[in-house]
């Protein structure tokens, strides 16, 4: 495996996983508009990760996209532990996609500048999508923040529960370096400061207080994941599983 | 077939429709990035509107089947992500006839496409489709899709 091909994988898989989250709200959305708001969120997520695949599954040369994504086990995934923790409520969701936007949108600024064309083409292309995104949970998040008691008290709540996991988006182990030295990788621990920023930003307006730093869980880059993405395989994998090479 | 000629190419694909909004085409769009002959072999580069977007899958099919309606078999479909596409390559033709149709086309301000208002309040930042969003018109009251800017 080349490290090119594992650094393509991880953003693929923190997409799917994330995709497939969100896929879950659909019929299940608080209004209809923030159901289909949902939905279009998912289908820019399995679509950033197809993107992700496809180079992937070329620079590799024996596996096909759909193999990649539907023929993995859990500890062959490489996504972030943030995305694939559960939706809880419709706050919690948003506190998580928010987490994870502005740390997307701050990753596909600095990819979009890549020396690798492809990733540098995707990056540009999910980037886009990504503002918009990051425009969606931002807002609903100041609304729940700033809303009712019982709204801020579920964000809040929300925020305690996923802040161990921010830590990890900002990792960089040796294969990160290795291509960060080639202008390839973006250097994910210089995102960090203006993270910081951005979310103590949002935080303020929306009247939430910043968690303090406590115990951060690792592991999503080394394939360790929570007990939540055993769960998301099994349905996410079944068709694929049961009946290999099936086509829609 | 004669060899070499683009233009007709371009011509045949600006026959197909864009499968969700069927009023233009999907040159109109501005999907189709460029059309090129080597040798004897057709390449059609495309590019995706928005990465998920489902109707990609449906035009390259309808250009499959339009093509080889015109007896042209051999060619290549190739997708392209750089440069990202963008609703600033579609022409003025194309958003009046998407305004016709009942969308308000890509435009910094948000004109509503029955009465012409500019007094319209967004709904949602997520239509019915990726491209579009939800409006309302506070003149006439009428909702109403609004072509993204992206």
């Amino acid at each position: 495996m080349s490290n090119l091909f594992t650094y393509t994988l991880r953003i693929a898989d923190s997409s799917l996983i994330l995709g497939q989250r969100m896929s879950e709200w659909c019929s299940n959305g608080p209004t209809l508009e923030e159901d289909i708001a949902m939905s279009n969120i998912s289908l820019d997520m399995f679509g950033q990760a197809n993107g992700f695949y496809q180079y992937a599954a070329q620079l590799d040369g024996t596996k096909s996209a759909d193999e990649l994504a539907f023929r993995r086990n859990e500890r062959e995934f490489f996504n972030h532990q943030l995305v694939e923790q559960e939706n809880g409520n419709f706050g919690t969701t948003m506190v998580r996609n928010f987490l994870h936007d502005v740390f997307n949108f701050l990753f596909y600024t600095e990819l979009s500048k890549s020396k690798d064309e492809t990733l540098s083409a995707l990056a540009s292309k999910s980037l886009k999508e990504v503002k918009y995104h990051l425009r969606h949970s931002s807002n609903w998040l100041i609304r729940l923040g700033d809303g009712t008691g019982e709204s801020n008290t579920k964000v809040q709540d929300a925020l305690e529960e996923l802040w161990m996991y921010t830590c990890e988006l900002f990792e960089m182990d040796n294969l990160d370096t290795e291509l960060l030295n080639n202008g390839i990788a973006v250097d994910n621990s210089a995102l960090k400061l203006e993270w910081d920023i951005m979310v103590n930003k949002t935080l303020v307006k929306a009247k939430l207080t910043r968690p303090e730093d406590a115990y951060m869980a690792t592991g999503g880059k080394k394939g360790l994941h929570t007990e939540y993405l055993g769960y998301i395989l099994s349905e996410m994998q079944f068709l694929q599983r049961a009946y290999p090479d099936a086509k829609w | 077939m004669q060899s070499g000629n683009t233009k007709y190419i371009w011509e045949l694909l600006n026959t197909v429709p864009d499968p969700e909004i069927p009023v233009i085409s999907v040159v109109e769009l501005g999907v189709i990035r460029e059309v090129k002959f080597e040798n004897d072999s057709l390449t059609i580069s495309i590019t995706p509107t928005y990465s998920g977007c489902p109707a990609v899958k449906t035009f390259m099919d309808d250009i499959k089947t339009c093509l080889t309606a015109n007896h042209i078999n051999n060619f290549e479909l190739k997708i392209v992500y750089s440069p990202a596409w963008t609703t600033e390559w579609m022409t003025d033709a194309t958003k009046e006839k998407l305004r016709k149709y009942g969308i308000a086309p890509p435009s910094n301000i948000v004109i509503c496409p029955q009465c012409k208002s500019e007094n319209t309040t967004l709904i949602s930042e997520f239509g019915s489709t990726a491209c579009k969003s939800l409006f309302k018109c506070d003149e006439c009251l009428e909702p109403f899709e609004f072509f993204k800017c992206i």
